[in-house]
């Protein structure tokens, strides 16, 4: 793309350069690309493509000018609303440009004007399919803005849920990442066991997705009557339904043929681009943030981080359906070992009191009153806190002031950076092998845009 | 003093500006503003190996330092190899606020300080492709910054409701 052709009036093309022109600069690389995907009117594009078929008569394979598509924002494949400008040149992929904001809510904004326990339901509503794990982070954050130290139970508590937040996060992840390479069946298989754990969940938190269940201090409620039982059928169960998706998928040769030798960097290059979780494992990095930095008493399970060593989409899934396996290994040693006592800290300065004591208490009232008008106050400072997400390294920035508020929110969301990988992957591969790049990468977009 | 502080003022002399330590196990070293990329490009070799950048971000403060700055970057910092974390801290000043780019350092800081200049403002002297990431391109004002009105979009299609 020559400078020259972005002449086209499209209105993205006009707003970027005004807002060059305002600012007195030239356009970014992003901006220039955006603006010159679209052609104004369809004699435009028909003229264009005229002359790119000129220009391809002439020429040979390679040279020719490149065609721009635009996949998405609205593309069933590209989970969610992820724009992908692409440069073709036939079927090769020569170039990439993501282009993301489309789901953009401002939820850090909105942290800023809410109080302390306030943001917790905005954070769950990140990256949706994983929202145990983005309070986890947040509530970390402030814990140790805090210094506030969480009961044991509900360290394991929390450690449970968010090992049956991982099954269900990955199951979503096979269930359409076969939908996108065409392999439909195992998606019916992946959601009739989601749809038991969104039961589990409904069942501990009252809400079967954007689950508020962890507070600062430890967890909203103790685990209902039944709810144990109901988890240990479940992960009794799951490792033969695993079984199930493995053997439809690992050996099934259409399945090989789409996801061997696809999307490979380098683990140097990956790091570099900051990539975490599964996609980083996958190339044979040993990094998980539960062994790396165990938090939350990760240091007391035993289970073992699946590496892969090609890197390519299908040790992603490799590693994926290990992961779950190891989940549910996990969940079962919560369940042997949950230890008793209160499921959340006792600090009535921080944490609401508990229900019956309103009726009874004059303090409890009062402190319950402070928490609910107010929200408790945070001592001034910094916090930054992660947690080993189905995605990779969910992280929470949080600046306090001392006041109710905080000022800053800053949610490093494992998408967001994930995506960064895509234009380095796709160059020079193709078209189709794009789509299982973006499946494999597993990207939410709920949490790239914030 | 820190380790850390003690390998970067032996490294880069002149580039510590203060260190501070907590909540918790987390160190954060403020570094002079024109020094980031060049400590960064230290930290980032042997031996300290800081080979992830987690996260670059920024935090407003209307107030400001003191020092007629504004805007604090946090830079968070992760070792593969020991799992040890730091996070670097750079004000940049209220007016014209610029710092040096970190991108040609680690390659992840490329959205991360796209987002920064989209959010705050920030730019990012020798970034290669500073534009809005999360905003349209045509926005105007960069809405987390402390002072940017709340309620400040029109409401599209409300005449029904």
């Amino acid at each position: 793309m020559g400078t020259e052709r972005i002449d086209i009036f499209t209105a993205e093309a006009r707003e970027a350069r005004e807002a060059a022109a305002r600012e007195g600069r030239e356009l970014a690389e992003t901006e220039r690309i955006v603006a010159g995907a679209e052609a104004g009117t369809p004699q435009e594009a028909l003229a264009r493509t005229r002359e790119g078929e000129e220009i391809a008569a002439k020429a040979l394979p390679g040279a020719r000018d490149p065609m721009i598509i635009n996949l998405g924002p609205q593309h069933p494949s590209t989970h969610g609303v992820l724009r992908l400008v692409t440069q073709l040149d036939g079927e090769i992929v020569r170039d990439v440009h993501p282009v993301i904001g489309y789901l953009h809510t401002g939820i850090e904004k909105q942290c800023e004007n809410k109080t302390y326990w306030q943001a917790i339901t905005l954070v769950t509503r990140m990256d949706y399919l994983s929202p145990f794990f983005n309070i986890h982070a947040y509530t970390q954050s402030v814990e140790k803005l805090l210094d506030l130290e969480v009961p044991e139970r509900a360290k394991w508590l929390r450690v449970m849920i968010s090992e049956l937040n991982r099954i269900t996060s990955h199951l979503v992840w096979l269930g359409t990442s076969g939908l996108e390479l065409g392999a439909i069946t195992v998606f019916f298989y992946t959601y009739r066991e989601r749809d038991r754990a969104l039961d589990l969940f409904e069942m501990i938190s009252g809400e079967r997705m954007n689950n508020r269940y962890f507070q600062v201090g430890g967890c909203a409620d103790d685990v209902p009557p039944g709810f144990l039982g109901l988890l240990k059928r479940f992960v009794d169960e799951m490792p033969s339904r695993i079984d199930e998706y493995e053997g439809m998928l690992a050996g099934n040769p259409i399945w090989i043929e789409r996801t061997r030798g696809v999307g490979v960097l380098p683990a140097e290059q990956l790091i570099d681009l900051g990539i975490t979780g599964p996609a980083l494992r996958a190339a044979g990095v040993d990094l998980d943030l539960r062994k790396a930095r165990p938090y939350s008493g990760y240091e007391h399970f035993d289970f073992t981080v699946p590496v892969g060593n090609n890197g390519d989409a299908y040790d992603r899934f490799l590693i994926r359906l290990r992961e779950m396996r190891e989940s549910t290994r996990i969940i079962q040693q919560c369940l042997d070992g949950l230890p008793e006592g209160p499921h959340i800290a006792d600090d009535r300065k921080v944490v609401l009191p508990p229900r019956p004591e309103l009726a009874t208490s004059m303090e409890a009232l009062i402190h319950h009153f402070k928490l609910v008008t107010e929200g408790f106050r945070v001592p001034e400072g910094e916090a930054y806190s992660a947690v080993e997400s189905p995605r990779g390294e969910i992280g929470c920035y949080v600046v306090a002031d001392g006041g109710p508020k905080p000022v800053r929110v800053h949610m490093r969301d494992a998408s967001f950076v994930n995506l960064q990988a895509l234009r380095p992957m796709a160059k020079n591969a193709y078209l189709a092998d794009l789509i299982a790049m973006i499946g494999s990468l597993d990207n939410v977009m709920g949490g790239v845009d914030r | 003093m820190s380790e850390y502080r003690s390998l970067i003022e032996a490294a880069c002399p002149g580039a510590v500006v203060d260190e501070f330590e907590g909540p918790g196990d987390e160190l954060t070293i403020e570094i002079a503003r024109d020094r980031i990329a060049e400590v960064g490009r230290f930290l980032k070799g042997e031996p300290c190996s800081f080979k992830l950048l987690s996260d670059v971000t920024c935090a407003d403060f209307p107030a400001g330092d003191g020092r007629g700055n504004r805007f604090r970057m946090a830079y968070h910092l992760f070792s593969v190899e020991t799992g040890d974390r730091l996070r670097l801290r750079v004000w940049a000043d209220a007016e014209t606020p610029e710092v040096p780019s970190v991108t040609p350092v680690w390659a992840t800081a490329n959205w991360h300080e796209r987002e920064v200049w989209d959010m705050f403002g920030v730019r990012f002297a020798d970034h290669p492709d500073l534009s809005r990431i999360l905003m349209p391109f045509d926005w105007e004002g960069h809405p987390l910054r402390r002072d940017y009105p709340l309620g400040g979009e029109d409401v599209w299609f409300s005449d029904a409701v």
